[in-house]
């Protein structure tokens, strides 16, 4: 990823806000920017959401293929997730094969949906051992301004949780043709905070992103659990800065769940 | 939502399936310097886990544009041998293989004054032999102890251990078994144990708040005792060298009387050097 000088020179000024308990754009240390969701835009897809988290953007789309289930759980479908940084995102964004920063987003965003048990992937079973359901879930940066995590994963679950069950007959997929909605037993959400200096804030901007020294997003349910960690970055953390962002992300997921 | 057949996984001795206690970690064996051509290595056994890992550099960053002139970059590889799991894996590096080669790196970071070093790159490749769960835990061990074995200076160990929940249960380094239970929660953690500063954590299950705090100090527990197998392994490392040392300044006392004299004590100049360098790392492994 390429490096703009001007947001690096602005790293000390964020770092030195902080200090004073004041952030850059003017935020609480637990609050997160606006959050606009948009849904049922593309109609190839199954299901899909587009997702607006301050200037960040995100969209995802779900869609459906058949195959083989994995030997050691016969009865059961699965997920993948992809994430794609494209340069229409960002400046810093390059084309290319998969980068180590979208690799690691699209398997955060997977752990925490797969873990928390969302998806029942018996439902996705179509014949056992044989036949089952692959639910691919595609996300692609918009607007790039800083914790694609979180509106990467609202994104995947909004798209989730608009999702249509393909219609199968003769072991094929019937296009254009559903056979009922895939429920959701949960819906699990990240929240991303940026450790910059001593203090953790949620949801970094760009600017708050290039002063982080480390990143921390823990997934969390509507049910007080957590479903996945992921520390990233050359800093540390510390427990109590786990324990803290454990807490807020119980509040803050709480709200932004309301609107998926 | 247990499975058909059900399995004890903890007893009501409080043992498991494989007789370890709750918070007992597989037996774990580890030795530096291992590798001829490594500037720096270290293999480690940690139950059926065998990983062998090199250091090399720090040497100059290529290609250039990714150097940075404050400091050193680490460039961290894992990768698991087409044989080390059951189904025999594509050689090829996958997602997986990819993430756990960026968060090991990015947690090695924090312990290394790569400062000291700009505009180098540090390479470290962990080579997963075998593996029966927790082979990210065993490459990221190994790792530290090779960097401090090529005599990089360093301000902490970095140690490594999954924790996880089984049956409820929270247990010190889950095997393959247990990693399969219906509840399973696996946490693979780092910590430098001096700062008790968490540089890797991950985590995949659905955990409650306080099982993550329990967890916490089973895995600060585990690996205070892992941090001092890594730091014997360095003090066995270094007691060796010290003895070759020795024997090879006697030899070059008797031999150097005329000829190529200057080439000899370059080398002399040379190994000496290494050998302060190393030093230099276990003492500050040490102090702490």
């Amino acid at each position: 990823m390429q490096k703009d000088v001007l947001l690096e020179l602005n790293a000390e000024k964020v770092l030195n806000n902080l200090k004073e308990g004041k952030r850059n754009n003017g935020r609480k240390v637990d609050e997160y920017r606006k959050i606009t969701i948009e849904k049922d835009l593309y109609k190839n897809a199954e299901g899909c959401a587009k997702v607006k988290l301050g200037d960040t953007e995100v969209i995802a789309g779900v869609k459906f293929s058949l195959g083989t289930p994995y030997p050691d759980s016969p009865k059961q479908g699965t997920i993948s997730v992809g994430a794609e940084l494209i340069p229409l995102a960002s400046p810093f964004f390059e084309t290319g094969p998969p980068s180590m920063e979208s690799i690691e987003l699209a398997r955060v965003v997977d752990r925490g949906i797969r873990e928390s048990k969302a998806v029942d992937f018996e439902k996705l079973c179509i014949t056992e051992g044989e036949q089952v359901l692959i639910g691919f879930i595609d996300m692609y940066a918009i607007n790039f301004d800083g914790n694609l995590f979180d509106a990467s994963a609202i994104a995947a679950i909004s798209a989730l949780n608009e999702a249509k069950l393909p219609k199968i007959e003769n072991d094929k997929i019937v296009e254009k043709e559903y056979s009922g909605k895939l429920k959701l037993k949960r819906k699990p959400l990240l929240s991303t905070f940026a450790k910059i200096g001593n203090v953790l804030v949620v949801d970094p901007d760009l600017m708050e992103e290039t002063a982080m020294q480390a990143r921390f997003s823990v997934a969390t349910t509507e049910d007080n659990f957590v479903s996945a960690f992921q520390k990233g970055l050359s800093g540390a953390i510390k427990k109590e800065d786990v324990d803290n962002a454990i807490d807020t992300a119980f509040k803050t997921s709480k709200e932004i769940r309301k609107n998926i | 939502m247990t499975k058909e057949e059900k399995k004890i996984y903890v007893n009501k001795k409080g043992l498991r399936l494989d007789g370890r206690a709750v918070d007992e970690s597989r037996p774990i064996t580890i030795k530096a310097g291992v590798l001829k051509n490594a500037k720096g290595s270290c293999y480690l056994e940690w139950g059926q886990n065998k990983v062998l890992v090199s250091v090399q550099g720090p040497r100059e960053a290529l290609p250039k544009h990714i150097a940075n002139p404050f400091k050193a970059i680490v460039k961290f590889t894992y990768r698991m041998a087409a044989f080390s799991v059951p189904d025999r894996k594509n050689p090829r590096p996958g997602r997986r293989d990819i993430e756990i080669s960026k968060v090991c790196g990015e947690a090695l970071e924090k312990s290394i004054f790569l400062e000291k070093y700009p505009n180098t790159q540090i390479e470290i490749w962990a080579q997963i032999l075998d593996s029966n769960a927790g082979s990210r835990a065993a490459a990221l061990t190994a790792a530290s102890v090779a960097l401090a074995d090529a005599g990089i200076p360093m301000k902490d160990l970095v140690t490594s251990v999954a924790v996880g929940r089984i049956d409820g249960k929270i247990v010190l380094d889950l095997n393959k078994e247990e990693e399969d239970a219906p509840d399973a929660v696996d946490m693979p953690i780092a910590m430098m144990s001096n700062s008790k500063e968490i540089v890797l954590l991950q985590m995949d299950g659905l955990f409650s708040k306080k099982e993550w705090e329990e967890a916490y100090e089973v895995a600060v527990k585990g690996i205070e005792k892992i941090k001092q197998l890594q730091i014997n392994a360095l003090k066995e490392q270094f007691k060796l060298e010290e003895k070759e040392e020795k024997k090879t300044k006697t030899e070059t006392k008797e031999k150097s009387v005329e000829s190529a004299k200057e080439t000899k004590t370059e080398k002399k100049e040379d190994k000496k050097e290494l050998k302060d360098n190393k030093e230099l790392s276990k003492a500050e492994a040490e102090v702490q």
